[in-house]
């Protein structure tokens, strides 16, 4: 949570991305504009530069911006090819450590898919796991890939994944592992779930193996509350419940650092086909900022806006393409920005 | 068969034994019979002992294993299948690994297994491999085959689904190669070998030409795990050029699930490395119906082992008569086929699937209401009701 800054307003960076990123950012925009939220923007951009040394970093004055206000938001970010340095969002991640990733699924009302009344969040462990990046060919036609689980990981991504339950007023955290086959890192990680839970009691803590969540998940995703687990499993099982829902399109997500910082963003593609014409559907990146907004505790203005958007989906009026309509961006964010002004 | 002699074992080799007008020639094996057996391949199902009878080895497990294997047993009896089960219990929660290595070798004699899910403690020291993992990995079984269909009767979210799923069983994430460098530092190795990818990309390919499927998608994470996962991609790769006919094509793990979850029809035969076959299949079974409908089965070059095809125990339902036969069921009528008893596999599949279908009768996993032993007994009637001689219910 993060006190208020000059004259109440916060100031939050603001990446607005490629591809469809700047309509959708400037969206978001005019929305929190509608809404009056505190905040103010400060728009960068993360294109990686070479620094001193050689080694490949996000510009100065992004880390600065970042570093002092704490909160960011992120639009989709081009997957360089052949630019020589590594993602954008690995970088990120690096710099500021981001060690959790967070994806809420809610069913979105008005936009309908096989799956109703799903209602849990994914925290996924973001630094190490599977995603470590050590591999070695140690024969010629035999690779190694390394899974790594650190204690200390362990412990920060438990302790995060109760604190956002106990936040939230969600009920229940189910850790998500595979100890009968990986016994000793999935059981390092288990026992720094077990005693991290130890210390809140108030939370039901539950166990469960990655093929039963995936069994249950897809039979009746009801009956899950708060998963947390190692990176692999969050990568497919946050995919797999952004499916549940609907799609990327419409999936917020967030990714909480240490130090405070968190950045939250949209996780779909740049869509560079329908990039500059108006199409573009900015639900994920409002969720997104909904959730930034929940994050720094102005509940009020994030369930204003987030009533509104559902409202917009519900009446299926107005909608983008992707969602079944074929309306503008604009007239979709126009449309929301009707609706807060109403509510207030 | 093994001749026990106080002191040693002695295993004459099959081929000693069989009467050679049963085994047909090898060169044979791979081209003649394709689309009349299942799976035909290199894999000679065992010959049958004298008197026309299989013996297959039959290993219940845990949880609700023992319920079904009996179920199974029954059923036979009751079909009059020339099928003897050589019963091996394993005892999970014993330490030494003697249980484990028994059901191997009576695995080893026979041939063919039929099992059920052997508990893992996972609280355990890691010293304590899991059984069914032992059992794999020793047996070399490397494909692991599930076909799920959407069946008519069951109501699920997702209609007209047929996705056959080829998952490579003993390397992987599944390597059980861990170690502690520093405490509060555990490195888990995953291992990708060329030979084995190879090996389950081309068992993908023939099951595809001979099942007549057009399609074979290769699940992965080549962007992220460069080197291990970009290996299988290759061998995929490499395997599909040389089968023209097929199509294609390959597809990031995370993008699979989601693409699952809201348009499943779109997949056809998948093939992937251990873990991620562990995810789709489970996805998968659940999208047609839950773990109690899909059998599932597991091939090497000179072994086959059926179970069902989500690996439960069921602890949770064991001994309540609630749980749902049907997945161990139609893995008993894999087994029949593989045994080449096409005509008794027909019949209790045809039977099974239409107490899913027509009858409706439901365990409580579908919604409805009837037990375990009432399903069998109308397996049983829809039997007898296609008129071959049977015993008497």
């Amino acid at each position: 949570i993060v006190g208020l800054g000059w004259f109440g307003m916060q100031t939050v960076t603001l990446i607005p991305g490629d591809g469809i990123g700047p309509e959708i950012s400037s969206a978001v925009m005019k929305i929190f504009e509608a809404a009056k939220a505190p905040i103010r923007w400060e728009e960068r951009n993360v294109t990686a530069i070479k620094g001193p040394g050689g080694r490949w970093m996000i510009p100065p004055d992004a880390k600065e911006s970042m570093d002092r206000n704490k909160i960011g938001l992120k639009g989709p970010l081009k997957t360089p090819i052949a630019a020589g340095h590594p993602s954008m969002n690995l970088l990120l991640r690096k710099t500021f450590d981001l060690y959790a990733n967070v994806r809420p699924c809610i069913s979105i009302e008005g936009y309908k898919t096989p799956y109703t009344n799903v209602d849990l969040v994914t925290i996924r462990e973001n630094t190490e796991g599977e995603y470590s990046g050590i591999e070695h060919v140690i024969v010629e036609g035999v690779v190694q890939s390394i899974k790594l689980i650190t204690e200390d990981a362990s412990r920060r991504i438990a302790e995060y994944a109760f604190e956002y339950a106990r936040n939230n007023q969600r009920s229940s955290v189910t850790a998500v592992h595979k100890a009968n086959i990986m016994r000793m890192s999935d059981g390092l990680f288990l026992r720094k779930c077990r005693e991290v839970a130890e210390g809140y009691k108030d939370i039901k803590f539950t166990e469960m193996y990655l093929d039963t969540v995936c069994l249950n998940m897809v039979q009746d995703p009801t009956q899950f509350d708060v998963l947390v687990m190692p990176n692999l499993y969050g990568d497919i099982l946050s995919d797999l419940c952004a499916g549940l829902i609907g799609g990327l399109g419409v999936t917020p997500s967030g990714n909480i650092g240490a130090n405070g910082v968190a950045i939250f963003e949209s996780v779909h593609g740049t869509a560079p086909d329908i990039a500059g014409l108006d199409m573009a559907n900015p639900t994920a990146l409002l969720l997104s900022a909904v959730m930034m907004l929940r994050h720094m505790g102005l509940h009020d203005y994030g369930n204003k806006i987030q009533t509104a958007c559902f409202d917009t989906i519900r009446d299926k009026k107005v909608l983008t393409k992707d969602l079944g309509g074929n309306s503008k961006c604009s007239e979709f964010t126009a449309d929301i920005c009707r609706r807060i002004q109403d509510l207030d | 068969v093994c001749l026990n002699i106080p002191g040693f074992t002695l295993c004459l080799k099959r081929s000693v034994l069989a009467p050679v007008s049963l085994r047909p020639p090898p060169e044979k094996a791979q081209s003649a019979l394709i689309g009349q057996c299942f799976w035909v391949f290199r894999i000679c199902p065992p010959p049958a002992l004298y008197g026309g009878r299989h013996t297959v080895t039959l290993i219940p497990g845990d949880g609700i294993g023992p319920e079904l294997a009996n179920h199974v047993c029954e059923l036979f009896r009751f079909c009059c299948v020339p099928v003897d089960f050589e019963v091996v219990n394993v005892d999970s929660s014993m330490d030494s690994e003697e249980d484990i290595n028994n059901a191997i070798m009576a695995i080893r004699r026979n041939g063919v297994a039929l099992k059920g899910n052997i508990e893992t403690n996972h609280n355990l020291p890691p010293s304590y491999k899991s059984r069914n993992n032992l059992l794999r990995t020793t047996l070399d079984l490397y494909a692991n085959v599930m076909h799920c269909q959407s069946l008519p009767g069951v109501r699920t979210r997702h209609r007209n689904i047929d996705v056959m799923i080829i998952r490579e069983n003993t390397e992987g994430e599944y390597s059980s190669l861990e170690h502690e460098s520093v405490p509060g530092v555990v490195e888990c190795l995953k291992i990708i070998t060329k030979t084995k990818s190879l090996r389950i990309a081309d068992y993908a390919f023939r099951t595809a030409r001979a099942k007549g499927r057009g399609r074979v998608t290769a699940v992965h994470k080549a962007n992220i795990m460069k080197l291990g996962d970009g290996l299988f991609l290759e061998c995929c790769k490499e395997v599909a050029s040389g089968y023209p006919d097929i199509t294609f094509d390959s597809m990031i793990v995370d993008n699979t699930t989601m693409q699952l979850v809201s348009r499943p029809q779109q997949f056809d035969v998948m093939v992937m490395p251990n873990l991620y076959g562990n995810v789709v299949s489970n996805v998968c079974a659940g999208l047609v119906g839950g773990p109690g409908l899909v059998p599932g089965a597991n091939y090497g070059e000179d072994y086959a082992v059926f179970e069902t095809g989500t690996r439960n125990t069921g602890k949770s339902i064991a001994n309540q008569n609630t749980a749902n036969p049907t997945a161990m069921l139609l893995a008993s009528c894999l087994l029949l086929d593989h045994l080449r008893l096409h005509a008794y596999a027909r019949m209790i599949r045809r039977a099974i699937l239409s107490t899913v279908t027509e009858t409706r009768l439901h365990t409580a996993d579908l919604g409805g209401q009837g037990s375990t032993s009432e399903v069998v007994r109308s397996v049983m009637k829809a039997v007898q009701s296609t008129g071959p001689l049977t015993l008497s219910i």
